[in-house]
């Protein structure tokens, strides 16, 4: 074999590290302005699900942390060092555990922060655990993130499942939906699900409501007649719904597409995926965090800025992911350090975070839970929607102005939670 | 009581496999004729509903059943005369690698054009709600498809078997030589059989969208459950495809009916079953020139 014009051979591919090392040198020296500010950036690693059944919620979650970056960068960033969010698909719970190590070990990030599934916010919250690196699990909803899988390195800013029950529970069993009735559960067939399912039972059986039938539904499921039929076989008086992502906007489409008669009850249902839902297939009373039409000054402004980028209303994970990146500015420049044990010992402080809500919201230092307002939604009569985003209606915030934030969540005696780490 | 729940299933079953069926036909027809596995045959699906969508707005959904098909049909041309034929002759882990990169690019535009986020999309009112026969309950809509379904599939059959397009195609799926000794040029046929492939799988799209979710990524989802049907039937089987299409039906019902959380592992159970007795799929012919 002659080694001048074989592309393999040794000779050239010393030459072309040459080369690269020559250009490597004449840029550190040509551009060192240029080289400094590259290690000064503050390096965020974001993971969400952009694929999948959670993928249309992960790119409302991209758009709103990028405005937020963009917003801070403009204002000279944190610490006078510029904020730089990389965003990566994290797939599946192998890939995003596999993602996270690579982006604290070759990236060089500075925290984590992100996810929307459950399942993967457990596996990076045990990569943050073993890397002593912040991990701020932003849209993740499971109880067990903040109970028995807790530990020191993960904060969590969405409301967690029992919240979620508990935010529709006080106007269920006011409207006469759980007592004495017999119930129907559907559930998607992961962490999450399992989790709601938990939370739901529990509130079933503490109303005297009566569980007939509970099924698991895989979440690549999108046609769901089997499972309608199943329900309708077993005659409840309510249907309840612990479905996660499209499952949702496929489940309340079809029921409404067979016409079954049961009121349709439900703990979890983002914007978006109503919105996918189309008018006239929804019904029933379900939680969320956010949503576009709060009329607080910064909301308003969050939501014109975000029409204005995008062409849409914000989604509560847009929201979520723009409020976190705030939070997480804040605690970094009143810290003034990107460390972690100061970070956490700013967060353990129970710091008040303004959330673009009537109210502010503090983690809690125990179970390193965000406290905050959330809001019951139901769907406005038919006719009486404007467009397309606006047959949602909103309800008030709970727990009430005078209530304490934490009337909603998990007590002490009920969270397993033990900080380790 | 029981018995008639599983019967219940049964029948539904049979109803879903219509559904599957239609984005399973073209599959088989484009791999007969061409030799090639279509892996973009989801994302036609996918441009079709979100065609669909666009001329639903402005025309309405009639219209739309009509329009979509004919759009998809005429990027089924390009993507023919364009693409698939320099792969007839090819190894065919290149048409695989080509149909699958053009699958991604265009879930990815249609993510640029529409958003990541799922679009609403709902039938007309009067299309909703259902019909009970006896102890069955149908879903009204369901039921339109399942005829459309069935004309779509009796007019394919006819058009290969009872015309004289159709004994080309055949002659040609067996033995292109010889057609082309008898002086008949294929490639005509070969892009006819393809735009009435994808045409098939938009109008499946046109369908589908009102009650599953309008989304980039709907035509890889799709995409899984027709293969999967192709390959239990046999690739190239034209019963063999009607024939598995039912089966999955049936077989995803019934295990929903005893274990609601296997329902989608069904099919795959089926099909690796299928294939450890019969590894050319339940109906497949032996085509010499794949062998």
């Amino acid at each position: 074999m002659k080694c001048d014009d074989t592309p393999g051979c040794p000779r050239q591919v010393l030459a072309g590290r040459r080369t690269v090392l020559q250009a490597g040198a004449a840029a550190a020296l040509a551009w060192p302005a240029l080289l400094r500010a590259q290690s000064d950036k503050i390096r965020i690693g974001h993971l969400t699900p952009m694929t999948g059944f959670l993928g249309a919620l992960g790119e409302y979650a991209t758009m709103g942390i990028r405005m937020a970056a963009e917003e801070i960068n403009a204002a000279g960033g944190v610490l006078g060092r510029p904020l730089d969010v990389v965003s990566e698909d994290s797939v599946n719970p192998q890939v995003a555990s596999t993602k996270a190590q690579r982006m604290i070990e070759r990236d060089g990030v500075a925290v984590l922060m992100g996810e929307i599934s459950s399942a993967s916010a457990l596996t990076i919250s045990q990569v943050a655990a073993r890397n002593k690196k912040l991990f701020m699990s932003i849209g993740a909803r499971s109880d067990v993130l903040r109970g028995k899988d807790c530990n020191r390195y993960t904060f969590h800013v969405d409301i967690p499942v029992t919240v979620m029950v508990n935010a529709v529970g006080q106007a269920l069993v006011r409207d006469k939906m759980i007592q004495g009735k017999k119930i129907f559960s559907l559930s998607a067939d992961y962490l999450f699900g399992h989790d709601l399912l938990k939370a739901a039972k529990k509130f079933f059986a503490a109303n005297s409501g009566n569980l007939i039938g509970d099924e698991l539904v895989p979440t690549d499921a999108t046609d769901f007649s089997p499972y309608l039929l199943k329900i309708r076989q077993g005659r409840p008086d309510i249907v309840s719904s612990n479905l996660a992502g499209n499952q949702v906007t496929n489940f309340v489409k079809q029921y409404a597409e067979f016409g079954l008669p049961y009121p349709m009850v439900g703990f979890n249902l983002n914007t978006a995926d109503a919105w996918a839902a189309g008018d006239g297939n929804l019904g029933g009373i379900w939680p969320t965090v956010w949503h576009h039409e709060l009329p607080t000054p910064g909301s308003k402004a969050f939501v014109t800025a975000f029409v204005k980028k995008h062409g849409k209303p914000p989604e509560n994970h847009a929201w979520i992911e723009y409020v976190s990146l705030k939070m997480m500015a804040q605690a970094m420049n009143e810290a003034k350090s990107v460390e972690t044990d100061k970070l956490i010992a700013y967060f353990e402080s129970e710091a008040q975070f303004d959330l673009l809500k009537a109210r502010k919201g503090y983690f809690r230092a125990w179970d390193h839970q965000l406290m905050q307002e959330a809001y019951p939604f139901t769907v406005k009569p038919k006719g009486q929607a404007k467009d397309k985003w606006d047959f949602l209606k909103f309800g008030d915030a709970v727990p009430a102005p005078n209530e304490p934030l934490e009337l909603l969540a998990t007590t002490k005696a009920d969270n397993t939670c033990v900080m380790s780490g | 009581m029981q018995f008639v729940f599983l019967l219940e299933q049964v029948v539904n079953g049979l109803v879903l496999g219509g559904y599957y069926l239609l984005l399973a036909l073209g599959l088989s027809l484009i791999f007969s004729v061409g030799g090639i596995v279509n892996l973009a045959h989801g994302a036609f699906y996918a441009i079709g509903a979100y065609v669909s969508l666009e001329v639903t707005r402005r025309l309405g959904f009639g219209a739309s059943v009509v329009i979509s098909p004919l759009v998809v049909g005429l990027l089924g041309v390009a993507f023919e005369r364009f693409l698939l034929r320099r792969f007839y002759n090819a190894d065919p882990i290149l048409s695989l690698l080509v149909t699958f990169g053009l699958a991604l690019v265009v879930e990815q535009l249609l993510r640029m054009v529409w958003g990541a986020a799922p679009l609403p999309s709902a039938m007309p009112a009067e299309f909703k709600g259902n019909v009970v026969l006896g102890e069955f309950l149908f879903s009204r809509y369901r039921l339109l498809l399942l005829a459309v379904v069935f004309v779509v599939m009796a007019a394919l059959w006819l058009l290969l078997h009872k015309t004289a397009f159709g004994r080309v195609v055949r002659a040609g799926v067996q033995r292109p030589d010889m057609v082309a000794v008898l002086g008949i040029r294929l490639a005509p046929y070969m892009t006819t059989i393809v735009v009435l492939g994808v045409a098939t799988a938009a109008l499946g799209g046109v369908l589908f969208g009102p009650i599953t979710t309008v989304h980039p990524a709907m035509g890889t989802e799709i995409m899984t459950v027709a293969f999967v049907v192709v390959v239990i039937g046999g690739l190239g089987s034209f019963w063999g495809v009607v024939l598995a299409a039912l089966l999955v039906g049936v077989v995803r019902g019934v295990t929903i009916h005893f274990l609601p959380a296997a329902g989608e592992a069904s099919m795959y159970v089926l099909m690796f079953g299928v294939l450890m007795f019969r590894p050319r799929g339940l109906l497949g012919e032996r085509i010499e020139r794949f062998e």
